[in-house]
């Protein structure tokens, strides 16, 4: 089961990553969703796995460790938050800067050989 | 009486209760009455910092179990002369950077008083908290409110720091949680102190979970304290957004340097055995190269808000430097040149908004433009900022320059270049800041925008701290001296801190 588990925190991880260091805003907005993904199955399993044990005492024989349990939760909710500021800002970023690269470059679009400002003109 | 004892809990909550209720029907929407509940939310705050400070110093560390649930289990929260410096200095810089706000910043936008009160929630939170779990979720509080100030006012640029600001801060908190876990499963525990004293006793295949997890969180705490290479976000943030934010965001770098004390400095500290000293020799290199990079960028500034923002990596690479010689003595120059570093900077921050608006179409860059309205004055507040930022006597940069220096002669052949030639890049930038600024002048403009009295209020009650601090320069150091030491301390179980 630890290999199993191990190995889909490792890929979710690999992917995040992967994500983060595109270029376009959309792209990094789903890696830190999916680390934020790996990074709570990652604090779940910080406790140790068991199967069949509640986090509630006398619910059965053994008891899972309650507190990263407490901790994943308030590491969703805060990472939800996160998530939707991120995509509240990638969209601003949008229509603010004309484009969705993290770096705001308009190069892109010269070299397609359109003037950024048609560019933004056609998708408004 | 009762209540006292709950008064290490205030410095959170009175920010917390006065964000929320501003944004209730009396207050919301009615700027006048936020100013002013938002100005006596931070007098309270200070005061409330100065009794912590003064209890700190009489009675030693307290610890506070929020609703009494007991350590290690329950949230803790510690006030210490450390945190209860740190507390004052927010409270200071709060206040200065909102009454500059209530200048006319604060309505650029909307929500800025309720937004300003959370941030000041997360800031203190975080010194105060005794737990590492809380420390997140207060990096977080402060991040979040901190997203929301940075692009206060929009803009292009604005819009543009902030996205590099928000997402690098959202991947520094994904790393931050990862080390969580491995430190949790390595220690079984949370709590700061309980951390400090089960270190030396962990068994041999922990002690490489525990060595990792500290490290993780190193790459977080480096992140916010602007260390190589994390650093390449803050010139760019703290110079395109507004004034008053900008000022108040000169404390944030100093949460990570602080982070790094309360986690690395006392929990792997001397006493820990084999997990004894692990981050000074990683940090020791990033660091020495943080101020030599900082130095450079200073000289390439093209105005005077990014000379300000390089300004403040030098300061955080010179903090970084004195935390990774790693002794007592180093800690209480550190503190010291902390302090002073982040009034300094911030005042050099808000005088370079009112430069800003004086100067047109200029603004702030470092080019031939028409002379500032009221030249002596800003002129004068320049020089004294400038003057205790490189270094020169009498102000208080000198006084915590030569402790540094005093410090730091175990490696003096490296620590002392370094420190001493930033010192001189910024005298020399900055006089040909501020000559270009207010000598090289043609014309004046036809419309002449003058600062607004709470604005010249606050950049004197920044200014003024810093001559303060050598006054009361004797007080002061023993003050961080005994907050050094009581870093250092072997640490107890945690139910006799109690």
């Amino acid at each position: 089961m630890e290999t199993i588990y191990a190995i889909c925190v490792g890929a979710m991880t690999t992917g995040g990553i992967f994500l983060v260091l595109r270029g376009y805003t959309f792209a990094v907005v789903l890696g830190l969703t999916l680390l934020s993904y790996a990074v709570n199955l990652f604090l779940f399993a910080s406790g140790n796995l068991k199967i069949n044990a509640a986090a509630i005492l006398g619910e059965s024989e053994q008891y899972a460790d309650p507190l990263p349990q407490a901790l994943v939760l308030t590491a969703i909710v805060i990472g939800f938050a996160m998530t939707a500021f991120a995509l509240i800002l990638a969209l601003r970023a949008r229509s603010d800067l004309g484009n969705d690269q993290v770096d705001g470059k308009t190069e892109i679009y010269d070299e397609l050989g359109q003037a950024p400002s048609q560019q933004r003109g056609e998708n408004q | 009486m009762a209540l006292l004892q709950h008064l290490v809990f205030f410095p959170v909550l009175i920010p917390l209760l006065m964000g929320t209720l501003l944004l209730f029907p009396f207050f919301h929407g009615h700027i006048p009455r936020q100013r002013v509940a938002v100005f006596i939310a931070n007098l309270l705050l200070l005061v409330t910092a100065i009794k912590l400070l003064s209890d700190s110093l009489t009675n030693g560390p307290t610890m506070y179990m929020m609703g009494d649930w007991q350590a290690p289990f329950g949230i803790a929260l510690v006030n210490d002369p450390l945190a209860a410096v740190m507390l004052l200095l927010t409270a200071v810089l709060a206040l200065a950077a909102h009454m500059y706000a209530c200048a006319g910043d604060d309505q650029k936008g909307p929500f800025f008083h309720p937004i300003f009160m959370y941030q000041i929630m997360g800031i203190n939170g975080a010194f105060l908290t005794g737990d590492v779990f809380n420390l997140f979720v207060f990096f977080e509080i402060l991040l979040i409110a901190s997203y929301a100030l940075i692009i206060h006012g929009g803009g292009k640029q604005r819009t543009q720091a902030a996205v590099h600001y928000v997402l690098l801060n959202l991947a520094g908190s994904s790393f931050f949680l990862f080390g969580l876990g491995v430190l949790y499963s390595a220690f079984g525990t949370l709590n700061l102190a309980d951390m400090a004293y089960k270190a030396p006793g962990l068994d041999q295949e922990h002690i490489q979970l525990a060595k990792s997890g500290a490290l993780l969180l190193l790459i977080v705490f480096g992140l916010k304290a602007a260390l190589l290479p994390l650093h390449f976000w803050l010139p760019r943030t703290y110079s395109y957004t507004a004034t008053p934010v900008a000022a108040l965001f000169a404390i944030m770098t100093k949460v990570g340097i602080y982070s790094i004390w309360r986690v690395h400095t006392a929990v792997f500290g001397d006493h820990a055995g084999e997990l004894a000293n692990i981050t000074p020799d990683w940090l020791w290199p990033m660091a020495w190269l943080t101020l030599v990079m900082g130095t450079i960028a200073v000289l390439a500034s093209q105005s005077l808000k990014m000379l300000a923002s390089n300004l403040i990596v030098v300061s955080a690479g010179t903090l970084l430097i004195a935390l990774s010689i790693n002794t007592p003595q180093a800690m209480s120059a550190a503190l010291y040149y902390l302090l002073h570093s982040t009034l300094a900077s911030a005042a050099l921050l808000l005088i370079a908004g009112m430069i800003t608006d004086q100067r047109g179409q200029a603004q702030d860059r470092l080019v031939r433009a028409r002379s500032v309205t009221q030249g002596a004055m800003l002129g004068g507040f320049f020089f004294i900022a400038a003057v205790a930022l490189i270094g020169m006597p009498p102000l208080s940069g000198f006084v915590g320059k030569v402790l540094l220096l005093q410090a730091s002669t175990d490696n003096a052949a490296w620590v002392w270049p370094p420190l001493l030639i930033s010192g001189l890049v910024a005298l020399i930038m900055l006089s040909r800041a501020g000559s270009t600024v207010f000598w090289r002048t043609s014309g004046s403009g036809s419309d002449k925008v003058r600062s607004h009295p709470l604005q010249i209020i606050a950049v004197v009650l920044l200014l003024s701290t810093l001559p303060l601090m050598v006054i009361f320069g004797g007080s002061l150091t023993e003050l961080t001296q005994k907050a050094a030491e009581i870093l250092y301390m072997a640490p107890q179980p945690v139910a006799e801190i109690l």
